[in-house]
């Protein structure tokens, strides 16, 4: 009983990270959540249409590959298709030269800079950052991924906006770089789905979601079978040492 | 501390030691599996080739699975070579037809069965060997223009990796 | 075999066993020392679960060492490769996001142990004569689990790994004259960089077998006295004791199951909580997060080294506040061991344990305002603890009488 009280004093005391921002990002409901949510693949999908139109522009996904999209339910050879539409430097080659080739399932995401400084370059200096982890690299993730989407709206009276930035309520500091890249209608999802803001954001913080963390179906059923076999060998470890343990006289 | 025993006490030890064995078991499967080629080495596992370049008598070799393989488009004299050799000469006895999907086109791994050498012959200028195929320089076996082995130390015959033609110019190995 | 011993004085030769066990037993004394050490060892009877902490620590290690030799068969060590590696971990090596969760949660499973393991140390004062050596190879420990885990930390190459190891390598350069200097030559470069993430590597294995050997030479004092136990009392028969095995290990095991649900539903289903969000952004030279945080369990004493406003001060006074407590065994002049029978230095130990705590929320807190304060106080609370309290409670209170075993269990049952 202590050990517990112990352990959750500890454990309590954890939120101390979040320190720092007084912005409220508020809270959304995300398919993934609880014990044994799953990534909506509808969603999913859309989203990835919606960073292929529109985010891909700028950011990178530099630790995703085309065939990682078979998670999402695509087919191999819509993957092929998809792959294929993106243009990818190879080489050299024999002639000791670099390439351009078609994409094929085992390439990452094409990038649309060449490098770092290149992105730099063609944003005015501020870098968009490579998308592939930024649902776990910020500290609200997912819910704060969609506030920001969602959070361009007009500044208040009094602050004037420097020549280049954006005022977005949710951004640490209210300033960013990146115009507001969504508008309602802007993507047209081949499903029939409402393509209004609030549903656009959502299927692209899916996607990003799952992006960052694809790993997380599978963790949480391992997660449902180990602490299952691990209760059940308590129980008989437990019983195991009261018959051990009644031998012992006081 | 009695050596007094039920049979029910004995009964839930067996069962939380079986369990516990069960438990350690099944964690050595994750860590053993993770030693295997990740998700990213396998992807590349399986290459598209153009053959359309390749000239009768010429040969290319591409990698898959990080080894050489060698294909080559078979001259009339290669293919008859290969088929009217008599199964009693191959100490590795194959029919050349059991080797090919089509009689132009020879796949096979680049790797010689003996201590695992890259033979030689690809190249027009290279050594073919005593049978127009390849010959392993390390020591000295010498295969045919089925990929068979003729003479040697090596004891069997070049392997033929698993592919499929997408057309009739479109290998796919893997 | 008396035969060509006929003065028995070759003790190697007279093994009890016979058949194999017998005949490596006799040219390798591990069949005998392992029953004398863990099957027949006796332990005081009236051990509770605080006794438990030592061996789950002991499963932690086990487990992170296996973790840690799987990781190593991907991780790449350098600046270019090191983030990378680690992504590609947890996305293409098969259960590899497991064995990467596993090791960088258990670390933190790892730390929870060994605090309350120091905890029972110090409140049943098992740190007190004869036993002061397991107590100082305990410290040691960790010490080098400490220094083990910032080593680790840097390996993934993440923002917080970075700047982490920038703030805590630049302790060093506090040292008079010399600072600088020893600074460029543990780091291999002016700043942390790529010779600095190889070598960490090199030392993050080295240390963590380091910690393997001191855990044998802690046993080993360990079982020359025997466990302390809840009263502080050394059992006066073999009627207080009961062997290590059945009792000790199915209970530990117990405990170390119970332990590792937690761990599994930390590890399955919040497997970021005890991180940091920056981390999964890769390692920028040029950029620093805004709030730079160490790992929790560092916390405490990043709050003594943000307390003291002098560079050297602060870092004197981190890296004291731990070898201090090695000096408790001799400070504390009580001849009463276990604070259930001190009435005074019992509140002052749960004091510490609270303060400790309070240390750790305040180290996750900017340095700024009431925090600095509240770290200040905590910070001469720990030393007040250890140079002021200890002698002189030991002097100024009464002590009950500790009951033997026996009584105290019959106590506890009544």
């Amino acid at each position: 009983m202590k050990k517990l009280f112990f352990i959750l004093f500890f454990l309590s005391s954890f939120n101390v990270f979040s320190a720092g921002s007084k912005i409220d990002i508020p809270k959304y409901d995300w398919s993934w959540k609880g014990f044994f949510g799953t990534y909506d693949r509808a969603s999913a999908q859309r989203g990835l249409k919606v960073y292929r139109e529109v985010c891909a522009g700028c950011h990178s996904m530099n630790y995703l590959s085309y065939r990682n999209l078979s998670d999402l339910g695509f087919s191999e050879d819509h993957i092929k298709v998809i792959a294929a539409e993106n243009l990818i430097l190879d080489g050299p080659n024999d002639e000791g030269e670099m390439f351009e080739r078609d994409g094929l399932p085992s390439d990452k995401f094409a990038n649309p800079y060449a490098n770092d400084k290149a992105a730099r370059a063609a944003n005015n200096g501020a870098y968009p950052p490579d998308l592939s982890l930024i649902v776990k690299a910020r500290p609200k993730g997912a819910d704060y991924v969609k506030s920001l989407l969602l959070g361009y709206v007009d500044p208040p009276k009094d602050m004037t906006i420097p020549n280049g930035q954006h005022y977005n309520k949710y951004m640490a500091g209210n300033l960013i770089a990146m115009a507001s890249p969504l508008s309602d209608g802007l993507v047209d999802y081949d499903d029939g789905t409402q393509n209004s803001m609030d549903q656009m954001t959502t299927d692209v913080t899916t996607f990003l979601a799952w992006a960052a963390e694809p790993s997380l179906e599978d963790r949480k059923r391992m997660g449902f079978k180990v602490i299952l076999f691990l209760v059940v060998l308590f129980i008989l470890a437990y019983i195991s040492k009261q018959q051990i343990w009644r031998d012992v006289k006081y | 501390m009695s050596d007094k025993k039920t049979p029910r006490r004995d009964f839930i030890k067996l069962s939380a030691m079986t369990l516990g064995g069960v438990g350690a078991a099944s964690l050595a499967i994750p860590f053993i599996s993770s030693m295997n080629p990740g998700k990213d080495t396998l992807a590349l596992a399986s290459t598209e080739i153009d053959l359309t370049p390749l000239e009768e008598g010429q040969s290319l070799t591409v990698i898959w699975r990080g080894k050489p393989v060698f294909i080559k488009h078979r001259t009339k004299k290669d293919i008859e070579d290969a088929k009217n050799t008599s199964l009693a000469d191959l100490p590795d006895a194959e029919e050349d037809s059991a080797r090919v999907q089509n009689d132009k086109w020879l796949v096979v791994l680049g790797v010689c069965t003996h201590l695992g050498c890259v033979p030689l012959g690809q190249k027009t200028s290279d050594t073919k060997g005593d049978y127009g195929g390849w010959f392993c320089p390390c020591h000295g076996s010498h295969y045919d223009t089925s990929g068979r082995i003729r003479k040697g130390p090596a004891p069997t015959n070049l392997p033929v990796p698993p592919y499929v033609f997408l057309t009739d110019n479109r290998i796919k190995i893997g | 075999m008396s035969s060509s011993d006929p003065q028995g004085y070759k003790k190697t030769l007279n093994s009890p066993y016979t058949g194999f066990k017998g005949w490596i037993d006799s040219r390798l004394p591990l069949v005998r020392m392992m029953e004398a050490e863990y099957l027949k060892f006796p332990v005081p009877k009236s051990l509770n679960y605080f006794w438990s902490f030592g061996g789950i620590a002991m499963f932690c290690l086990i487990g992170l060492i296996l973790t840690g030799i799987f990781l190593g068969f991907h991780y790449k060590p350098s600046a270019d490769d090191a983030f990378d590696s680690v992504e590609r971990i947890m996305r293409d090596v098969s259960f590899g996001w497991l064995i990467r969760y596993l090791h960088a949660n258990l670390v933190s499973f790892f730390f929870i142990a060994t605090f309350i393991h120091i905890f029972r140390a110090l409140y049943f004062g098992s740190y007190k004569a004869p036993r002061e050596l397991v107590y100082i190879f305990g410290l040691t420990m960790f010490m080098l689990m400490m220094a083990t885990a910032f080593l680790g930390y840097t390996l993934p190459w993440g923002q917080m790994s970075y700047w982490g190891a920038t703030v805590i390598t630049n302790l060093f350069s506090a040292i008079p004259v010399i600072g600088d200097a020893i600074l460029t030559l543990l780091l291999g470069d002016f700043t942390v960089g790529d010779a600095t993430v190889n070598r960490f590597y090199v030392l993050h294995w080295l240390l963590a077998f380091a910690i393997v050997g001191l855990v044998v030479f802690h046993v080993i004092t360990l079982h020359m006295t025997g466990s302390n136990n809840p009263t502080g009392s050394e059992p006066q028969s073999w009627d207080e004791t009961v062997s290590f095995h059945p009792y000790v290990t199915i209970k530990d095991l117990n405990a170390t199951i119970f332990f590792f649900i937690i761990l599994a539903f930390i590890l399955f289903y919040y497997p970021n909580i005890l991180g940091h969000s920056d981390n999964y952004i890769k390692a920028n030279p040029m950029v620093t997060p805004a709030h730079i945080v160490p790992e929790w369990y560092f916390l405490p004493f990043y709050a003594i080294l943000r307390a003291i406003p002098d560079k050297l001060g602060g870092v004197l006074a981190m890296f004291g506040s731990i070898l201090a407590l090695g000096l408790l065994p001799w400070l504390d002049t009580s001849k009463v061991r276990s604070c259930l029978f001190r009435p005074v230095w019992r509140y002052c130990v749960l004091l510490f344990a609270i303060n400790f705590l309070v240390l750790m929320y305040m180290g996750g807190k900017p340095a700024e305002g009431i925090y600095v304060l509240i770290s200040r106080i905590g910070t001469a609370y720990w030393f007040l603890f250890i140079f002021v309290l200890a002698p002189l409670v030991g002097f100024l209170e009464t002590p009950r009488q500790p009951l033997s075993i026996s009584n105290y269990l019959r106590s506890k049952k009544a």
